[in-house]
């Protein structure tokens, strides 16, 4: 409260002497602000296009003169023939991704807590972050390397997995392990810090009530990162649908692609590969206003569940 | 922070599992270098050698063949350079933009400073999405195929701009009064005074849109095919099924390499820029990462 009535007292109210005073200021903020609004909210702008036929021929023309068709864009993206496979697969993969994610890097997060060799740690949690800088296409160079037909994983392993060519969910399961592989160590960081603020006297305590170290884990440890991984977890279902069509594309090929198709690259095939760009546009609002959606439903259930909430 | 300092009558068996956390850990870490370094041995292998079996990590007939073969065949050196202009372009405007940005936002007495902050931050939740984007690049400002598609668009990053905020706000205010007192005005304080001091955030702030532009590549396979990136020509690579060789000549034949091992090389060639950063990496961008974790 006191913060706030300082602030307001340093405030000025608007004149042409204070712009010229803050004139620097003011040319080192309102180039960036221009840049902002020409390529983050003239495309936001661009949503009128979902709602009115697009084709390149119609384009140009400003959006009063281009042919209205209301929900048309949304109707002919849900019955398209792509759509049903298309939306089981991004919730399929997001799910599983989530879950295996979430877990995985809890699970890496509370063994380097444990673990009482510090060199060693170090050096663990050093070689864990190493994939996570390296880019979609380095690793699906290497995981199509090791997991195609014949690959070091056939060879090593004398036999014929199918890993990358098996059209089932096998897929999904196949991209959300490279994915856990790729970030389960960079994604540990944030709970590693909120396990490092935990109160030592809790486990102090713990010991002497005669809890094992198991027992400390599940009593201490995961209810004080409880509000860590619920905001992480509300947050990555708030962006469930968007499950990215860099990784998807590359990891896949024409005999998984009907397991592989997401939202994102639906939008693409659609509104970039047959130039139907109100079609496509739809695909990506739709997308967004259902991901708003997640995130509030989310964010409602963790709060009739006592838990904190995100917002 | 240090856990042993608790364990102060433990059983054999928490001693046991120790041990076994230890060899977790070491498991953990097998699976995470082998791929990297088979891929290494790969690249480095005599490419007949390697049809027998790939699962090496010491080369077993040693060659540099695959790596002059793809500078020679495939026009690396193009890409190669594209990247690294890319890079450092777009860092050093990247990192100079962020910082002036980032000043101005956290002047208290900057009379826009609340409603630019809000414009800013309503982009990092609703972005148009790629439709829309793809054409106001591509249609409205024709950049396809433009060096600078590459490095406007991205420009700042908002999360970014927030990081270098919050550390130019934890600075002694009494530094930028004793510059004004001095008669400087606000851009002669940023660059005197402020972008001195905040070396650390400017090093995380490089590194992160280094690693962004280094390794991105939607932005050549949307906007600029015909500005390959490395990352584009790997990908490339691994979309044909094989390469060609002209059967007329017998000595390329001789010393031809197969498609698996110059995919290899060019994953070498595309992955040690990162490792070589890497060791400053580590150091900044952990802080980088704890410091926005606990700032927001």
């Amino acid at each position: 409260m006191k913060k706030k009535k300082k602030e307001t007292a340093v405030k000025e109210k608007f004149s042409l002497n204070l712009m010229w005073r803050q004139r620097y200021l003011l040319l080192m903020s309102v180039p960036f602000v221009i840049w902002l609004i020409i390529f983050k909210y003239v495309p936001l702008w661009g949503w009128t296009m979902a709602f009115q036929e697009v084709k390149p021929g119609t384009f140009a023309l400003p959006v009063w003169e281009r042919r209205f068709v209301g929900f048309d864009n949304f109707v002919k993206a849900f019955t398209d023939r792509l759509f049903p496979q298309t939306m089981v697969n991004t919730i399929a993969i997001s799910i599983l991704g989530i879950a295996i994610g979430t877990i995985s890097s809890i699970l890496f997060a509370l063994i380097l807590n444990e673990l009482c060799f510090t060199k060693f740690k170090k050096l663990t949690q050093t070689v864990s972050y190493l994939p996570h800088f390296v880019s979609w296409v380095i690793i699906a160079s290497i995981a199509k390397m090791l997991f195609n037909d014949g690959g070091a994983i056939d060879t090593m392993l004398n036999t014929k997995l199918h890993l990358m060519s098996t059209n089932s969910w096998v897929f999904w399961v196949v991209v959300c392990l490279i994915n856990v592989w790729k970030e389960m160590g960079w994604d540990a960081i944030i709970y590693l810090s909120a396990m490092a603020g935990i109160d030592q006297g809790l486990y102090e305590a713990a010991k002497v009530d005669g809890a094992n170290r198991f027992q400390r884990i599940w009593h201490v440890t995961l209810p004080c990162i409880k509000p860590t991984i619920i905001v992480l977890l509300i947050m990555s279902i708030g962006s469930a649908l968007n499950v990215g069509m860099e990784r998807q594309m590359l990891l896949s090929n024409s005999v998984v692609q009907d397991h592989a198709m997401v939202l994102s690259w639906f939008a693409y095939v659609r509104g970039i590969g047959n130039n139907n760009y109100g079609l496509g546009t739809a695909i990506g609002v739709f997308q967004s206003v259902v991901g708003v959606i997640l995130l509030f439903i989310a964010n409602k259930v963790a709060g009739l569940i006592g838990e904190d909430k995100l917002v | 922070m240090a856990r042993n300092d608790y364990t102060i009558k433990s059983s054999k068996g928490e001693k046991a599992f120790d041990y076994v956390l230890l060899v977790l850990c070491l498991f953990l870490i097998v699976i995470t270098v082998y791929p990297f370094l088979n891929v290494l041995a790969i690249s480095l292998n005599d490419s007949m050698d390697t049809m027998r079996n790939v699962n090496f990590i010491i080369p077993r007939k040693f060659t540099l063949s695959n790596y002059t073969y793809i500078f020679k065949e495939n026009d690396l050196g193009a890409a190669f350079t594209m990247s690294v202009v890319k890079t450092v372009v777009g860092t050093v405007i990247g990192v100079i933009c962020t910082a002036m940005l980032a000043y101005v936002l956290s002047r208290k007495d900057f009379y826009f400073k609340k409603p630019f902050t809000i414009l800013f931050i309503i982009t990092m939740y609703v972005s148009g999405g790629l439709l829309p984007e793809y054409l106001l690049l591509t249609r409205t400002l024709n950049l396809g195929n433009n060096f600078w598609v590459y490095i406007i668009p991205g420009l700042i990053w908002v999360y970014n701009v927030i990081l270098m905020r919050s550390f130019i706000e934890g600075l002694p205010i009494a530094l930028q009064e004793a510059a004004k007192l001095d008669g400087a005005n606000d851009f002669t304080i940023w660059l005197k005074v402020i972008l001195p001091l905040c070396t650390p955030t400017i090093a995380t702030v490089a590194l992160f849109l280094a690693v962004g532009q280094w390794n991105s590549f939607m932005d050549t396979y949307l906007y600029a095919r015909e500005l390959p990136t490395l990352q584009y020509v790997l990908y490339q690579i691994m979309e044909q099924a094989t390469i060609q060789i002209d059967p007329h000549q017998t000595s390329q034949l001789a010393n031809a390499v197969s498609p698996m091992s110059v995919r290899m090389a060019i994953t070498i060639v595309a992955t040690v820029p990162i490792l070589v950063v890497y060791p400053f990496l580590q150091k900044y961008f952990v802080g980088g990462m704890t410091l926005g974790a606990v700032k927001d």
